[in-house]
């Protein structure tokens, strides 16, 4: 593998342009966690015409639902979930600033036109190294939405957190080229 | 007649649900491990590496495995000879897993509705509780906590007697390949056939709970999970990035079915394939 690039947030269009599939990165800085239920009641919000909690602008969203942390530790358990469930709202979302996606699994074709729009980046975590992704996060703040529990919109510290470009702004897929030397049927 | 109160139960399923969520079973464990020697993708050696670690912190430091501690699902074999007291045995097992997710710090991932409201419970439950009569005077509980990235990519076929067995092949691997990476891979595949749709669906949830180094006793079913193995290995799907390791084990169950039918139930259980047993 290539070696690591380091990434600090925001993450402007110009690095996100920079960065392609394959790449191994680790990421410092503050990243937002959403998943199903804060994207629907944030895209609801835009479709009223309403501002929403946060200005998106160059920042990362985290797929994530963590466990409860238990006492003295800023956050549970908290690795990536399935992307493709945000895909009905991530083009909106996109259209909102977001430089930059974490998650695990594939995307639908209209987020990847999205994300060649806006130069936007989809990060890899490893699904399920959910207590080893716990060590790069120092602080959990919820910044809106506290009655969705797990799935409220909060504010990650993070310091090297570890994630794969997998999908990159020119749409370039690792998914699909990290599977086709290994497909043997 | 033997007595066991249920208060009893309610404990012993607070226990499992954490040592569920913390402890990936030593045979998962193992065949993790024997996947990171094989792997031959360098990136797919990688994200092994992540997630073998990651199960070796979950352990030292009593941290769930991954963040979504799942929907419990527990198999109950209830001995015919057994009494029962001290309260409703559903409620005293829903005791148990609000019990062990609170206290466990498990995350809560149950909605009380599925398609209008989507009201979060806040304790877990309901548990999916499967119940068998048996003979004798025992209980035992058998728990997993299933989580959804893998659930959601499950599916059922229901073929017909001359689909035969290439059939029940092309139906999994279909299944499999259209999950792809987003069911955590490497995978548990739990595989259900015969009975009818339902029997074929819950016979693949059962799978799961099976050692994954035990092979079928039958020898065709046991053949047949070897062979389904390794194409999966061959579809490319890796671990998570690409690479060898799609799949750790299939697992079938089988049963009697109608001469007109042939159901094929997939369960995909991700790489934190994760249970708890006990005989009370």
């Amino acid at each position: 593998m290539a070696e690591t690039i380091r990434l600090t947030t925001p993450l402007t269009e110009e690095k996100s342009r920079t960065l392609r599939a394959g790449d191994s990165v680790l990421i410092t800085g503050t990243i937002y966690s959403a998943r199903d239920a804060a994207h629907k009641v944030m895209t609801e919000a835009l479709a009223r015409g309403e501002k929403l909690p946060i200005d998106w602008h160059n920042q990362i969203v985290y797929y994530l639902g963590p466990t409860p942390a238990k006492p003295g530790d800023p956050i549970g358990s908290c690795g990536p979930t399935t992307a493709g469930r945000m895909d009905a709202y991530t083009p909106t979302m996109l259209d909102q600033g977001i430089k930059g996606m974490i998650g695990k699994g594939s995307r639908a074709p209209e987020v990847i036109e999205s994300m060649k729009k806006n130069g936007v980046t989809y990060f890899a975590a490893v699904g399920g190294a959910a207590a080893l992704i716990a060590k790069s996060v120092k602080k959990y703040t919820v910044i809106a939405y506290p009655e969705l529990g797990p799935e409220a919109l909060a504010a990650l510290e993070v310091v090297d957190f570890p994630a794969i470009v997998v999908i990159d702004s020119e749409g370039n897929n690792f998914y699909e080229m990290g599977q086709a030397p290994y497909r043997r049927l | 007649m033997r007595t066991i109160n249920v208060e009893q139960i309610t404990a012993e399923v607070a226990q499992m649900c954490k040592e569920a969520a913390y402890y990936l079973p030593k045979d998962v464990y193992e065949a993790l491990k024997k996947g990171r020697e094989t792997e031959e993708s360098p990136v797919g050696q990688v994200v092994l590496d992540q997630i073998i670690k990651n199960s070796e912190i979950a352990r030292a430091e009593d941290r769930p495995i991954c963040q979504d501690t799942g929907m419990t699902i527990i198999f109950l074999e209830v001995g015919q000879d057994l009494h029962l007291e001290g309260g409703d045995l559903t409620e005293a097992i829903n005791a148990g897993v609000a019990k062990g997710y609170t206290e466990g710090y498990l995350r809560k991932s149950v909605v009380a509705e599925p398609l209008f409201n989507r009201v979060n419970t806040q304790n877990n439950t309901p548990a999916i509780i499967y119940t068998k009569i048996v003979p004798g005077d025992q209980l035992r509980i058998e728990l997993t906590c299933k989580g959804f990235g893998s659930e959601n990519k499950g599916g059922i076929k229901m073929l017909v007697p001359a689909d035969g067995v290439e059939g029940v092949k092309k139906a999994v691997l279909d299944i499999i390949q259209h999950a792809s990476c987003n069911p955590c891979p490497p995978m548990v595949v739990g595989v259900g056939i015969g009975g009818t749709m339902d029997q074929a669906a819950y016979l693949s949830k059962r799978a799961l709970m099976r050692n994954i180094t035990v092979r079928n006793e039958h020898p065709d079913y046991a053949n047949l999970e070897n062979e389904l193995l390794e194409m999966i290995n061959k579809t490319g799907i890796g671990p998570q990035l690409g690479g060898t390791t799609s799949a750790l084990a299939v697992n079938i169950e089988w049963g009697p079915t109608h001469i007109a039918g042939l159901p094929v139930a997939v369960t995909i259980c991700c790489h934190a394939c994760r249970h708890a047993v006990r005989v009370l």
